[in-house]
């Protein structure tokens, strides 16, 4: 990787934590609502692996999902301005903090129930394979996923074609606020692949490099038909689960050791030794990563929130003729009288 | 014109759209391996036509809607068959989460072009196996739900379900596979969400679909021989659901009696017959009446099964009771 390429995974590391950070005081603040999964800790493996992927190679992730929107080059206003629920978010305050997307640069979006988007991945993998398009789907999940049917229904079907997909687990030790001894029979996650004698390897995912190296070399394989592989990541949350969790459940002695693991200064530490920065560049990537976060608050509190109007639509790809007021009814518009949940009556 | 059966219709329409267009895949559990094509019959032989496009796939119900999903955001047009409407219980977080949701949720930057199909039906099959969902199917936002009646229906919506960009269910009937009508062989589709009249008729409107259909029509022949005669309403789509025809016929006959295979108690019969009342209150002579299947799990014991399905007698006495009443 060259200097700039090396730069640029520090600062986008350095940006998820600050939206982060600033996404929990926007929490607080009640200008977010309904859950907040925050990515501290973790941000080595989104930007590593994206930064190993090709841009048109496909994005599948979980509802932790800021980090790997940032790093995909989704905008820090876009992504700010649907956490706050408006227009001019990634979903136009639809999906929120769970369902970021854009799917024009391959990130197909967050998925909020535990393991169902496995089998979406799969699905876009074969997708790739029937119209040979080259591409490999990156789909990522918790270490609470691999307990779950479609974890397993996924990995048989995609070993089974050979679809190009790497299955990647942020195994972050805990599902919620169970410790993984508790909740999965096997705690080396890479191990269950061998049920599916799918290839699948461990790397640490606080270091930035390690990780790109190792989706680099699993993006090759699956581009080349070699088949998919589980890539396991061991890493570690810095925030309870979301923003409703008091983190009680895990040793606070646990926590403060891996915050002394924390990614970002210990990349860092090797720009530096590498002659390759300054600390007194690494001051100002920190002054324009904040920067264009304040940037984004700024810009998501002028948005607009979507309008009323625009409430049914989007629900079917095209208008259902028929369709009444309420979304699923019937007949034709004279029909009425509807009632709306304000309680007045209107003939339509 | 040739008279073909329900399941033969299918497969026509199934073979139509993939000679049409190479992104229409069909997947489902042994039908490839069984040389039938399936459970029931219905891709017999397509596999042979268009090798590579019909698979076997693992029994994950899960992955066959999930999967299906993921190809079809990637401009896929799969066609998963569940085995039967039963095994969609295990595909309910697929079907309800993601097919659902994805157009909507991700504000229009995903489509979901995919058709599930599925049969509903029992034949000593017992609790598990003898069930239909199509009033919880019919009460979600972003999913399109088909019933077709009639070999004609079966092939022009399945066409029609097969080209939609959204996510359709299909539901088929056991009972329906062997059944005959004339179906044109040339290339028709027929639109989603559009009821029809199956039957004109003066007295008394019976609202209906799938299987339910063909026991109205007996019933609708046995009761011109007493001089009732019932005008049939076929609402072929459950969602969206289409009421106009249904609410003109009510404006004629004064009378409507809603008749389904499912059960009672929050049917779709409930949802059809409280629209109808609140839309055409001043019209009607009599309290909307419904024929449904009893609330039981399906017993094996030929005789008790056959006690909690409806069939045309029951429609008949449903007709009796509402026009020997005087209100």
């Amino acid at each position: 990787m060259d200097k700039d390429s090396l730069i640029l995974l520090y600062r986008q590391m350095l940006l998820i934590r600050v939206f982060e950070d600033k996404s929990a005081e926007m929490y607080a603040r009640a200008k977010i609502g309904g859950f907040l999964h925050l990515y501290n800790g973790q941000e080595a493996i989104a930007v590593g692996a994206v930064a190993a992927l090709r841009p048109d190679d496909d994005l599948v992730t979980h509802y932790r999902d800021h980090g790997y929107a940032l790093a995909r080059g989704l905008s820090a206003r876009a992504v700010m301005a649907e956490l706050f629920g408006r227009e001019t978010g990634t979903t136009g305050g639809r999906g929120g903090s769970m369902h970021l997307a854009d799917v024009s640069k391959h990130f197909w979006g967050g998925y909020a129930i535990v393991g169902g988007h496995l089998p979406l991945a799969a699905g876009l993998a074969y997708a790739a394979q029937h119209h040979q398009t080259g591409r490999v789907v990156f789909c990522v999940m918790g270490d609470g996923s691999t307990n779950i049917g479609t974890f397993h229904a996924a990995l048989n079907w995609t070993q089974l074609w050979r679809l190009p997909v790497i299955f990647t687990v942020e195994n972050n030790q805990y599902a919620m606020g169970t410790a993984i001894a508790n909740h999965s029979a096997v705690t080396e996650i890479y191990r269950k692949a061998c049920a599916y004698d799918m290839h699948a390897e461990q790397v640490d995912g606080n270091d930035v490099l390690a990780v790109r190296e190792a989706v680099c070399r699993l993006a090759t394989r699956a581009r080349n038909g070699e088949g998919p592989a589980l890539l396991e990541a061991i890493t570690f949350r810095h925030r309870g689960h979301s923003m409703a969790d008091s983190d009680v459940q895990r040793p606070k002695s646990q926590v403060a050791e891996w915050k002394e693991r924390d990614p970002i200064p210990a990349f860092a530490e090797v720009l530096l030794a590498r002659n390759l920065v300054t600390p007194n560049d690494l001051e100002q990537i920190a002054r324009d990563v904040e920067a264009e976060v304040e940037d984004a608050v700024a810009f998501a509190d002028a948005s607009p929130e979507p309008a009323r109007k625009t409430l049914y639509e989007g629900i079917y790809a095209e208008p259902v003729s028929n369709m009444q007021i309420d979304g699923s009814l019937i007949g034709p518009p004279t029909l009425g009288p509807v009632i709306f949940k304000n309680g007045v009556s209107k003939h339509g | 014109m040739a008279e073909i059966t329900y399941r033969e219709a299918l497969k026509r329409a199934l073979r139509e759209e993939m000679t049409r267009d190479p992104n229409v895949v069909i997947w489902g559990e042994d039908i490839v391996a069984y040389g039938g094509g399936g459970a029931y019959g219905v891709t017999a032989g397509l596999a042979k036509e268009f090798p590579g496009r019909v698979r076997d796939v693992p029994i994950a119900e899960e992955a066959i809607v999930g999967v299906g999903i993921g190809a079809a955001m990637g401009g896929i047009r799969p066609v998963c068959e569940l085995m039967t409407i039963n095994f969609a219980l295990v595909a309910w977080d697929q079907i309800v989460n993601h097919a659902a949701k994805q157009h909507h949720m991700f504000n229009r930057q995903i489509q979901v072009p995919m058709v599930i199909r599925s049969p509903a039906g029992w034949g000593r099959t017992a609790s598990t196996h003898s069930q239909t969902f199509e009033n919880w199917l019919a009460s979600i936002p972003g999913l399109k739900v088909v019933y077709p009646s009639t070999p004609y229906d079966a092939k022009g919506l399945l066409k029609a379900s097969i080209r939609d960009n959204d996510p359709v269910f299909f539901i088929e009937h056991l009972a329906l596979y062997g059944t005959k009508g004339e179906v044109p062989d040339h290339d028709y589709v027929l639109p989603i969400g559009v009821s029809e009249v199956k039957r004109p008729g003066k007295h008394l409107t019976v609202v209906t679909w799938g299987r339910m259909l063909v026991e109205t029509l007996k019933a609708a022949r046995t009761l011109d021989a007493e001089g009732i005669e019932l005008e049939v309403i076929d609402l072929r789509t459950l969602r969206p659901l289409d009421l106009a025809p249904a609410l003109q016929s009510i404006r004629k006959t004064h009378r409507a009696i809603v008749v389904e295979e499912g059960f009672r108690t929050l049917g779709l019969g409930a949802e059809i017959a409280a629209s109808l009342q609140e839309m055409a209150f001043n019209d009607l002579d009599a309290p909307i009446a419904r024929v449904a299947g009893l609330e039981v799990p399906m017993p094996y014991a030929k005789n008790l099964e056959r006690a909690t399905i409806p069939f045309a007698e029951d429609v008949v006495a449903a007709v009796h009771r509402m026009m020997e009443k005087k209100y």
